[in-house]
């Protein structure tokens, strides 16, 4: 009786709550309400898709993944800078060349600011660039197949922070560097820095139809800390814009030491009128060495050339190309607005954020208005380029996105909050708090000519109990918030992979539908493709066997090898020969101490295994792939190396 | 279980068993006898049903009198890169053997299977027998163009 009773007045409970919502849904207030219609704003019902896909840095990760919004799901992660034995990535032999360096093969990167490839200022959705802060280089990711297809390095550069921007038409993806370095490299003592020291920001053009990088100039800068970069655009393009701290150039305890002058620089660097220089053979080519690795997707492979000179600029040799705007305090991001009239300088330890006019910084120039000079470029007038600021909003200002109604969105790290004001009255409009320590927060189109608005999500830098503790190391938090309205209001907490020092994020149907779902088998042009079972065999060239093989649903062609001996180098070529979206097959055998590959329909991946002890060894698909996966295995014997064990093999028969 | 026994029997691929096998389990009996056991049907492969035009993109398909020579010469090119992974002309292999295909399946029952094989299995019951008799080994679909499936059959009938 009384279980009766409790479960009567279970079921009264669930039917009130249940009363209760429905009536919140149709009241819209916002008492009970709040909750779910929150709620309802966040989810994608199951087998619908995400409104906006967003690419997040995984920072020392040095990798990219990809995140739907406003669900804050996480699709993938695209390996870049660092070996990923999910695929392969950095494993196999077709893409171990995408991490070759001019110091060697380097397993692992530092991923920073992702940026999307523009046309006319707008997100065009075919590429997304990002970099690798630690040894400076840029990648290239196809949005096509989501997989890097080139990395270039970038000479005389060191901590290739103030990267990687695309301008309005993706003519160049620009590279500053954080450190200023003796350029070129040499044995010198530390204390000389000052005078002595470089800054290059690298001017990177991208093929228009392909992509393809190539370091067009670097000017080669005073030696300050170069921070973070955005293009001009509308009237300001062909204008760049890099903030600097450290113009102090102290090279020791920075903390105290580059926070001396009242005031650092936004450098404004004219890249037209420099372009234009050095096609009318201006500037200096000097010795160089830099990788530039290019992914092949008709041989599935990536070489990678040493490309041996560069091409520098020094700016005072370009007169009227690189002016000095005075910012306060060490400014961290450089934002320019969607009308590119809008210079933001976030400087760190300023009380307030500094907002200067393209217009009046043409103005000064033409007036001459020079108020000094650094290395021979000259300094403009704080107050002749100053559009306003906006006062005191908040503690520790770092980076600023904007959205399609005029408004900007400043995150401050200090104060752990998103400050909403409106440009070209600096009036703070709202403040959100952000769960905690914020850093880049971005706006899907939030850097380009037309942002896409909605959502904006910060990233933050510290955890704590926003999730289940999971011992000392936590993900990262990311939170959404809605921006529809005239108040940002919190939608959801998402962990983020690694450190997500900026991202990307866009409207997905400009990318979705033409996403690539298979590589072409007759489009194959590896050169130890197996293209159908009557091309699997097996060669042996010296110590080095060459198995040709392909797989399908579900089973290896040949699947039965002998004649392997110690001390060979054996290749598994493995050509998938499915043609069906989403059927990829893996491939392991024990022992293999490269990784496992992950291998698409239609793709050839290798990988080498020098098998150390006699014996007859298993290899299998790591990747579910039908209902009789667990059959897709073969075995591959490995006799003694004086053994005379004929090369052989097979499918569906014994070998004789 | 008789569909087991049939296709374990089947799935020795019709080689002579030289070697003493130390598991006997199921697999003492001679095949002839157990081929067609008393109460079972015809194996979903040998049987014929010339109605049956499958579920799928093809609905009608005209075959001329003469085959198309220089048809079933671009479907041989086709079949040899991708299908002969799973098949073979003339003997089983992962799957059945494509030759005499038209006397036992319409045209558009073979040109639905190459080009949709998931919804047949799911659709259409004989498509779905044959996954049940051939292991649950799936058939690829190999996103072969409507033009390159009907190669393909215009191959078929020359086999």
């Amino acid at each position: 009786m009384k279980n009766v009773i409790k479960s009567t007045l279970a079921i009264l409970t669930v039917f009130a709550v249940i009363t209760s919502c429905n009536n919140s849904k149709t009241s819209n207030n916002k008492s009970g309400a709040l909750a779910s219609n929150v709620a309802e704003k966040v989810y994608v019902a199951p087998g619908e898709h995400d409104e906006f896909y967003a690419f997040i840095s995984g920072g020392y990760s040095g990798n990219l993944t990809v995140y739907g919004l406003p669900s804050g799901r996480m699709f993938k992660e695209i390996p870049v800078f660092s070996q990923f034995p999910t695929s392969g990535y950095g494993y196999s032999e077709e893409t171990k060349p995408m991490l070759n360096t001019s110091h060697g093969f380097i397993p692992w990167g530092d991923s920073h600011h992702p940026d999307i490839s523009q046309t006319n200022g707008e997100i065009d959705g075919r590429f997304i660039f990002i970099n690798e802060n630690n040894t400076p280089r840029i990648a290239k990711i196809d949005l096509k197949t989501f997989e890097t297809t080139e990395i270039i390095e970038v000479p005389n550069s060191a901590g290739n922070h103030s990267s990687s921007f695309v301008t309005e038409n993706t003519e160049y993806v620009v590279a500053g560097t954080r450190f200023s370095v003796p350029i070129p490299q040499r044995d010198m003592p530390i204390k000389d820095y000052k005078g002595n020291f470089k800054g290059a920001l690298s001017f990177i053009s991208v093929e228009p139809e392909h992509g393809h990088m190539d370091i067009k100039f670097q000017v080669l800068m005073p030696g300050f800390n170069y921070d973070l970069a955005h293009p001009g655009r509308g009237a300001s393009h062909g204008w760049f814009f890099f903030s600097t701290y450290n113009s102090e150039e102290a090279s020791t305890l920075l903390e105290v030491n580059a926070s001396q002058n009242d005031k650092d620089f936004i450098a404004a660097v004219n890249w037209k009128k420099i372009e234009e220089y050095v096609n009318n053979g201006g500037g200096t080519m000097m010795p160089a060495d830099y990788a530039h690795n290019v992914y092949d997707e008709a041989t599935h492979s990536a070489t990678s050339t040493m490309i041996k000179e560069v091409l520098v600029v020094n700016p005072s040799e370009v007169p009227g190309a690189v002016y000095l705007l005075p910012t306060p305090k060490s400014p961290h991001g450089c934002d320019v607005d969607p009308s590119g009239e809008y210079i933001i300088g976030n400087g760190k330890l300023s009380a307030n954020l500094t907002v200067h006019s393209f217009t009046k910084m043409l103005d000064a120039i033409k007036n001459e208005k020079f108020d000094g000079d650094a290395y021979g470029i000259p300094i403009l007038k704080f107050e002749d380029v100053l559009a306003g600021s906006v006062e005191q909003p908040g503690l520790g200002p770092l980076h600023t996105e904007f959205d399609d109604k005029g408004n900007a969105y400043t995150t401050f790290f200090i104060s752990s909050e998103v400050v909403k004001w409106k440009l070209g009255t600096w009036e703070v409009l709202d403040r959100q708090p952000t769960y905690y320590s914020v850093g880049h927060l971005t706006i899907p189109g939030g850097n380009s000519r037309k942002p896409q608005g909605k959502y904006m999500f910060a990233m933050n830098k510290i955890t704590k109990d926003r999730y289940l503790p999971t011992g000392p190391e936590l993900e990262h938090s990311a939170q959404l918030y809605d921006i529809s309205g005239d108040k940002m209001e919190l939608l959801l907490d998402f962990p983020t992979h690694g450190e997500p020092h900026y991202a990307a994020a866009m409207r997905a149907d400009i990318i979705k539908e033409r996403s690539q779902k298979i590589y072409n088998l007759e489009d194959n042009k590896h050169p130890y493709a197996a293209k159908s079972d009557a091309e699997s065999r097996v060669v042996r060239k010296g110590n080095e066997v060459h198995i040709y093989m392909s797989t399908i649903r579900s089973h290896f062609s040949p699947d039965n090898i002998e004649g392997v001996k110690l001390g060979d180098k054996v290749f598994f070529h493995v050509t998938n020969l499915e043609q069906d979206f989403d059927v990829p097959h893996g491939f392991a055998v024990l022992g293999q101490n490269t990784s496992e590959l992950l291998i698409m329909p239609g793709q050839t991946k290798t990988s080498v295994w020098e098998p150390t002890k006699v014996g007859v060894w298993p290899f299998y698909c790591t990747d579910f792939c039908s209902a009789l996966h667990q059959e897709m295995q073969g075995y591959i014997r490995v006799s003694s190396a004086n053994s005379d064990t004929p090369l052989k093999w097979s499918l569906g028969e014994d070998i004789e | 279980m008789t569909v087991l026994f049939v296709t374990l029997l089947l799935s020795c691929g019709g080689k002579e068993e030289k070697k003493k096998e130390p598991i006997s389990y199921g697999r003492k009996e001679a095949p002839v006898k157990t081929e067609t056991p008393k109460g079972t049907t015809t194996p979903a492969s040998k049987r014929i049903d010339l109605t049956n035009k499958g579920v799928g993109p093809i609905s009608s398909v005209t075959l001329e009198p003469q085959i198309d020579q220089n048809m079933a010469t671009k479907g041989a090119e086709v079949f040899k890169n991708m299908c002969t992974a799973c098949h073979r002309t003339d003997k089983k292999f992962i799957g059945p053997p494509p030759t005499g295909i038209l006397e036992r399946r319409t045209p558009e029952w073979v040109m639905n299977m190459i080009l949709d094989p998931e919804g047949m299995v799911k659709n259409d019951p004989l498509a779905k027998e044959l996954l049940m008799e051939f292991n649950g080994s799936p058939m690829a679909n190999q996103n072969l163009t409507e033009e390159e499936a009907r190669s393909v059959l215009e191959y078929f009938r020359t086999l």
